[in-house]
């Protein structure tokens, strides 16, 4: 009993180790962000891979969930006789909750992935130590313009998701379910307001934060060896959703109690 | 002049270095030899402080490198170029932005000017026309010589060798020592190598230092330590596979 009470003790110890170091990260971040000068090329490059490549999975992820969300909705209100519903419970789902989520769910896997491979696998091969013998912050040169690039295309990135899930829905329920497409619009308009964007993007603004943290905390804290970067990327991107799915439920909940619906 | 005092090192409990004193002059070559894992690598990554010792101090031209932050350090750490073992070259960029980079971050040249300094330094490691290579099309060696270039094309006052010759043959091997030496005379910088390689050791240094215990154990010439009849320095000089008995902790001087 007192063995597993020592290794529930150094397992709360060292996550709360790393929950330190990992916001010491995010202040460095943060530092250089502001006091040095800004590496426009790596951003733009990282906003290119990170942004315009994860386009098609964001496209197919916020499209097939409106879809499926508009058939599996006109299902039970259809036998209620509120088919016109389906618009905005779609569009509403979509921009408060299903695109900033999912979305950050493909990024963490796709992007998230990624940043801690690289920057994991840079580090085992001494290329971190080789910027810093150079006189070059790894952090000022590899984690701040990928915490940019995600700050800037996840927002990006979820309009986009609500766009095709909205669009996606309406052409599932207009043309597929037969439902009037004039009540569907307008009842979509009616009920879906500027604060569910708002909502929703600002949500994604947070989500890419912690992407962009826990996969550069990863890469740069990686094992030695292939099993050491194979660990680190899969631990991002566990992570990373995990923070996502947890997080989502109090940005609601503090947006809620901010900005009643 | 780099000095070293008391520099002690540990890594998950385990004593790398304990206790190292010793000093690098300006212009001079030194190897350090010593087996796997005796601390080598650790030793020359404390010097430009890569990593931070436990105890001791390094100091760099008068200035005390432990209390500096790592922004403090960035001064300090662009008087070296380090050669890293595995080479350490950016894979995501060519050969000729790999020994560009350096020059890049310091923001005060021209792309002309970087382009003659890279081609400059590309062609006396005989890799110009690898240039626009990336490194998963260069052969062990090429790394090697490309990592020396990126190493000294800031023309830095020291320069770090963390193996430079292993696991090359034996010609490669020769080329890169003489490399090392052409980047002395042509450059005039002081040199710290750690290898395993006495053929290498011998040809390049001015002075070899052994690492043994986790203490410089001792130093001389290249032609003192081809002399000694200290039986630790002999077995690792001679490559003798027998087991050798416990020696002193005292650092022998070799003359």
């Amino acid at each position: 009993m007192e063995g597993v009470l020592f290794r529930f003790r150094d397992f709360v110890l060292g996550q709360l180790a790393q929950l330190g170091s990992m916001l010491m990260l995010l202040g460095d971040i943060f530092k250089t962000t502001f006091t040095r000068r800004p590496r426009w090329g790596e951003t733009v490059d990282q906003t290119f891979k990170i942004g315009w490549k994860s386009q098609l999975v964001v496209l197919v992820t916020g499209a097939f969930t409106g879809m499926v969300f508009a058939v599996q909705t006109y299902q039970q209100f259809h036998k209620v006789k509120m088919d016109t519903a389906v618009g905005p419970v779609v569009s509403v789902a979509m921009t408060r909750e299903l695109a900033p989520v999912l979305t950050a769910l493909m990024v963490a896997g796709r992007v998230g992935a990624a940043i801690a491979a690289e920057l994991g696998t840079m580090k085992v091969t001494e290329q971190l130590d080789a910027l810093r013998a150079m006189g070059t912050a790894p952090v000022d040169y590899l984690a701040v313009p990928r915490f940019v690039a995600l700050l800037l295309a996840l927002p990006l990135l979820t309009a986009e998701a609500m766009f095709f899930g909205i669009f996606s829905g309406y052409i599932v329920g207009v043309r597929l379910c037969g439902i009037d497409e004039a009540y569907f619009i307008q009842n979509m308009i009616k009920f879906t307001t500027a604060k569910d964007v708002m909502s929703g993007l600002i949500k994604s603004v947070f989500f890419a934060m912690f992407i962009a943290l826990i996969s550069c905390y990863k890469g740069f804290t990686a094992g030695e060896g292939a099993e050491g970067v194979g660990r680190a990327t899969t631990q991002a991107v566990v992570v990373s959703s995990l923070t996502v799915l947890i997080a989502n439920f109090f940005i609601a909940v503090l947006f809620n109690a901010i900005i009643p619906p | 002049m780099i000095q070293i005092e008391g520099l002690r090192k540990s890594f998950n409990g385990t004593e790398v270095l304990c206790g190292v004193d010793f000093e690098i002059r300006d212009g001079e070559t030194v190897v350090i030899i010593g087996r796997s894992g005796a601390g080598k690598s650790v030793l020359l990554k404390h010097l430009c402080v890569l990593l931070r010792p436990d105890a001791g101090r390094v100091i760099v031209d008068d200035v005390d490198v432990e209390p500096l932050s790592e922004r403090a350090l960035t001064p300090i750490r662009k008087r070296f170029g380090f050669l890293f073992q595995g080479a350490a070259l950016f894979d995501s960029m060519t050969l000729f932005d790999n020994v560009a980079f350096p020059l890049r971050e310091e923001r005060k040249f021209s792309e002309k000017e970087i382009a003659e300094r890279v081609e400059e330094v590309l062609t006396i490691v005989g890799l110009l026309e690898a240039k626009d290579k990336k490194p998963a099309e260069l052969s062990g060696g090429m790394k090697k010589r490309a990592g020396l270039a990126r190493a000294c094309v800031t023309y830095p006052k020291y320069l770090l060798y963390d193996e430079p010759t292993t696991g090359l043959d034996p010609i490669r091997a020769d080329n890169i020592n003489n490399l090392v030496l052409r980047m002395r005379d042509r450059f005039k910088v002081t040199g710290v190598a750690v290898t395993h390689d006495m053929v290498s050791a011998y040809k390049i240094a001015d002075r070899i230092a052994m690492l043994h215990d986790g203490r410089i154990h001792a130093v001389g010439t290249p032609q003192e330590i081809q002399a000694t009849t200290d039986p630790v320095v002999r077995q690792f000089i001679t490559g003798a596979g027998d087991s050798i008995k416990e020696v002193s902790h005292g650092t022998a001087t070799v003359r």
